[in-house]
């Protein structure tokens, strides 16, 4: 499977959808693409259901990217996290810490 | 799991000596992907031995060790040191640097290793820590940790790079039954979560049987069994049933060696 991240506006929200291994080798696009996305937008949603696979570099962008929201006012959120992904979000607990939902309506909802 | 890829160790008739002394008598050994080992065996088994070859710190003499597809026999420093990397090792020590925090011991590796910006080293070495139960404790200098907590913070070191190949000397070894568990239960997690391939050298029996997917039994130098924990358990071998219900062995004293080994100049 392929591998790569792109973001997309949707109303006032940015959806950054992600997809295939997320690990060391680039990781740091999706850092970056979600720190642009905060220079545009004031929420970002980042879409996970087509990750096989995230390494802890993958889940550190992720964990900049709601403290850089929380820091601005801004919303952070996680959308049908896999269940790879699910389980290294309950390795280090942050399944109790990130806004997670099914989708964006979802999160817009909440 | 893949059963035709390659192991990701394979040592075959692995030899090693200390002095003239052999302490291992022509290993084989192969672990697969996303298996977790364990090697058990009692103090002078050669595990300990086997462990230093399995991460390249010990080339072998005779026989060949293979880790990640490289001859650690053949290889040179630089593709040595590139395997080195993609393995974490917690020492049963701990090998913490004394005179750095917590935080910095755990980050070490990525900052020597990796070019990755600061924010994000922060966060992967905290996260580790997290892992193992030290969240918030990355301020905290080497000196102020308990036993179980060294070795705690060693263990968030050694996977602190996501390594594919993770390798624990005596995880439980002086811990507490709780703490104990609770790396037991990492263990588990870190292997079906971050898919690392594990090996534990320990001699704690019920840690072995909680974690292990095959068993690797040594003993002064030979494999005296391998297999699944019930083939390990279930094995008619009285040295197996010894080691299992702790009962002393007798020691064979051969008489030539011994004066050798206590007289000898070069030995």
């Amino acid at each position: 499977m392929s591998k790569g991240c792109e973001l997309h506006r949707d109303g006032d929200w940015a959806v950054l959808r992600v997809w295939g291994e997320v690990d060391l080798s680039w990781s740091q696009d999706v850092r970056r693409q979600v720190l642009d996305a905060f220079a545009k937008v004031r929420a970002l949603a980042v879409q996970l259901d087509a990750v096989s696979y995230i390494d802890s570099s993958g889940i550190a962008a992720l964990v900049e990217g709601f403290q850089h929201a929380r820091g601005k006012g801004g919303r952070f959120a996680l959308l049908a996290p896999s269940e790879p992904v699910r389980a290294v979000l309950e390795l280090a607990r942050l399944d109790r810490v990130f806004p997670i939902y099914a989708d964006l309506e979802a999160a817009r909802a909440a | 799991m893949n059963d035709a890829e390659a192991p990701l160790i394979e040592v075959v008739g692995l030899q090693a000596f200390y002095g003239r002394r052999r302490i291992l008598h022509g290993v084989d050994f192969s672990v697969r992907r996303g298996e977790i080992r364990v090697i058990m065996g009692g103090s002078g088994s050669g595990k300990s031995t086997l462990l230093r070859h399995l991460i390249g710190l010990q080339r072998p003499v005779a026989g060949s060790v293979r880790i990640l597809g490289v001859d650690a026999g053949r290889a040179s420093a630089r593709e040595l040191l590139a395997v080195r990397r993609r393995l974490g090792v917690s020492f049963q020590g701990g090998a913490l640097i004394t005179s750095m925090s917590v935080g910095d011991n755990v980050a070490l590796p990525l900052r020597e290793h990796t070019a990755l910006d600061e924010t994000t080293i922060r966060i992967m070495s905290r996260l580790k820590l997290e892992f193992v139960n030290l969240g918030g404790f990355h301020d905290l200098m080497p000196s102020q940790l308990s036993g179980g907590m060294t070795k705690r913070a060693a263990l968030a070191r050694a996977i602190v790079m996501d390594p594919e190949l993770l390798f624990f000397d005596e995880p439980s070894a002086g811990l507490d039954p709780v703490v104990s568990a609770e790396l037991d239960e990492l263990i588990l997690r870190l292997r079906d979560a971050l898919r690392m391939t594990i090996v534990v050298v320990t001699h704690e029996l019920e840690s072995a049987f909680r974690i292990a997917d095959r068993i690797t039994v040594l003993d002064q130098g030979d494999i005296l069994a391998e297999g699944s924990v019930a083939e390990v358990r279930a094995s008619a071998d009285e040295r197996i049933q010894d080691l299992l219900h702790r009962r002393p062995r007798p020691v064979e004293v051969d008489v030539d060696d011994y004066l050798r080994r206590l007289t000898d100049e070069d030995g």
